[in-house]
């Protein structure tokens, strides 16, 4: 019998999951030895762009699914053979919407809170607790199906967190949202993991979120954990500033390519489409340069930017494509036989 | 130290203080599931109407259309249309409605609301009971209605309250069969559509191979034996010979009725391991 690692709230050891597609095609490989471990009262984030692995491993750590092989604990049970008390532990707020429209907020969260063994009474006074707390208790009464995205979302936080769960899985929390009420679920967020002691496990698309909210985070790319560390680490990991130039002329990519890559201030290079992009010690110093390299060669330069190591970067030097153009690839796909998109699609 | 016990492992922050035995949790998970949907029809009356308005029809315009097939030799149905009708146009009404169950069960798939079910302790038995509850209720007031409007129309019942008991109970227990069987189908297709099929491939045979509008034994034989197998027959049959007769063969209708219990069950468990082919695939 394997054991959980004490000290960790949540531990994925090599899962592999597999979705058959059907006759005479060969299965989609949704996770491929991903492994991660979150230590207990942190926000761990999963940031990936769609299709990379994020909602399986929520689905297989919350015992809605289940592995093919490795192992996952959950609140120290094993999810294949303690799966009761892994659901006793846990608040899963799925990617869509969790409550039910045609209850009111308040019904909503006292069935949540029946369901897990709550007394009427305790049910009824702790959603009364979270309905305040989550801004949303003069609409306690309405039902959910008046109310705007940004609040069905917070009730959705709160149904979660009903039962006091020692372990909180929040699937693209904002994903949909307005940045107004994005930032508010933000705000909501921190408030709660600082409030609840409760260890959450954040996926997310946003890098921004990712940056915000998890203390420690794991990018995912292909079913596999690519690079994990606190957001601060993984920046810092990079060394020196990005530098952007984007061309006037596509053609003048392979040019510019060649003349920044043999200058030896510049490392990383890369293309995508009419942009370069290159590390630096020191952007704002090095930035004149290259313009200059550029302008001796008649290639022109349509904008230029530097900028601090983002998130974006850190996902661009592990996987070999910036973040943004991956999410569009992601989100873009149809039905490939490599591509687990198509199956983490199919599974939501 | 006390910060780190309070956060070891399983411990008795994440537990409910007083752990409920399993019996108890499904009967509780049953009433609050239940309530949740009756919640949702008292808001909505509409559904509830609607299910009524063809099985109104029909007992208005076949209760007309067909008054003198009681006079063909040999009819052994009694001597008025309308009453040897009604039980099957009630039945019919179980049948039809209960083929569309599935629709909640889909809804909350196609919302996160069936995956947070499933991730919580909710137990998979009481999830499957609540639906067939929630439309045997359904199914319940439906039938009085019927029985209503089929008294206003001047229709007289020998067997009395104990027999509008029987066609309650034969009527909430086809209810029951058929709406595990749309849950199931809804659970394995995850399509709304598979329910639209199942309602036109599977309801219409069931009520033609019976005798809910005509006396079989003016059939072709076979109709009258294969109905002797149609759990939609069975309804008929107990609810009829109960509410019709001032004197019932009480045999035939507790036989009957136990048929439909056995159905009932054996359905509603295989329902509930569709739960398991769910999370396979999600």
């Amino acid at each position: 019998m394997p054991i959980a690692t004490p000290g960790l709230a949540l531990e994925a050891r090599d899962l592999v999951k597999r979705y058959p597609q059907g006759r005479r095609k060969p299965p989609v490989t949704a996770l491929d030895g991903l492994s991660f471990g979150v230590e207990e009262g942190t926000v761990f984030g999963l940031l990936g762009p769609n299709g990379a692995g994020k909602s399986t491993t929520v689905k297989i750590l919350a015992t809605l699914s289940a592995a093919d092989s490795g192992d996952a604990f959950v609140a120290g049970f094993d999810v294949r053979g303690r799966a009761a008390d892994v659901r006793r532990s846990i608040g899963f707020v799925a990617q869509k919407q969790v409550s039910d429209p045609m209850d009111t907020g308040l019904e909503n969260l006292v069935l949540a809170g029946q369901l897990h063994g709550m007394g009427t009474r305790d049910a009824r006074s702790r959603a009364a607790d979270l309905l305040d707390r989550f801004g949303l208790a003069a609409a306690a009464r309405r039902q959910v199906k008046t109310y705007s995205g940004g609040m069905a979302r917070k009730l959705d936080v709160a149904i979660g967190l009903m039962h006091r769960p020692s372990v909180l899985f929040l699937d693209e929390p904002t994903t949909g949202l307005d940045p107004e009420a994005r930032a508010e679920m933000w705000a909501e967020i921190e408030r709660m993991a600082a409030d609840e002691r409760t260890t959450v496990l954040l996926t997310t698309h946003y890098l921004e979120e990712a940056d915000r909210l998890a203390s420690r985070l794991a990018i995912v790319a292909n079913g596999r954990v690519v690079t994990e560390g606190a957001p601060e680490e993984l920046k810092a990991a990079l060394r020196g500033d990005a530098i952007v130039l984007e061309l006037l002329e596509a053609a003048d990519v392979e040019g510019a390519l060649a003349l920044i890559e043999r200058s030896t201030v510049f490392r990383d290079v890369v293309r995508e489409g009419r942009t370069v992009r290159a590390r630096t010690d020191e952007g704002a110093q090095s930035l004149p340069l290259a313009l200059a390299l550029l302008d001796a060669e008649r290639i022109r330069v349509a904008s230029a930017t530097v900028a601090r190591p983002s998130l974006d970067d850190v996902y661009l030097a592990h996987t070999g494509h910036s973040f943004s153009s991956a999410h569009r690839h992601g989100g873009a796909t149809n039905a490939t036989t490599d591509d687990p998109a198509t199956s983490e699609e199919r599974a939501a | 130290m006390t910060a780190t016990t309070a956060t070891t492992p399983g411990s008795a922050r994440s537990i409910p203080s007083r752990p409920s035995r399993a019996g108890t949790s499904f009967l509780r998970h049953t009433a609050v599931l239940t309530l949740r949907q009756l919640r949702a029809a008292v808001r909505v009356p509409a559904f509830v109407v609607m299910n009524l308005v063809q099985p109104l029809i029909w007992l208005l315009l076949f209760g007309q259309l067909f008054t003198s097939v009681v006079e063909i030799p040999g009819f052994t149905g009694g001597a008025d249309y309308l009453e040897f009708l009604t039980p099957g146009i009630v039945v019919m009404m179980a049948l039809f409605g209960s083929a569309w169950a599935g629709t909640s069960f889909i809804e909350d798939m196609n919302r996160g609301v069936m995956d947070r079910l499933l991730t919580s302790p909710t137990h998979r038995g009481a999830l499957m009971v609540a639906s067939l509850l929630y439309q045997a209720v359904l199914t319940f007031v439906q039938t009085l209605i019927v029985l209503g409007v089929a008294w206003l129309l001047g229709a007289r019942f020998d067997g009395g309250i104990a027999g509008v008991l029987v066609l309650l109970a034969a009527a909430m227990l086809l209810t029951a069969s058929f709406s595990a069987l749309s849950n199931a189908a809804a659970l394995l297709a995850r399509d709304q559509n598979i329910l639209i099929g199942l309602s036109q491939l599977i309801t219409i045979p069931l009520m033609f191979l019976s005798s809910a509008l005509m006396d079989t034994s003016l059939s072709a034989d076979w109709v009258e034996d294969v109905a002797a197998f149609n759990p939609f027959e069975w309804a008929v049959v107990a609810g009829r010979e109960a509410l019709l007769s001032a004197d019932p063969d009480w045999a035939s209708v507790w036989a009957h009725l136990g048929y439909l219990a056995v159905f009932a069950l054996v359905l509603g468990w295989l329902a509930t391991r569709a739960f398991r082919s769910y999370q396979r695939s999600a």
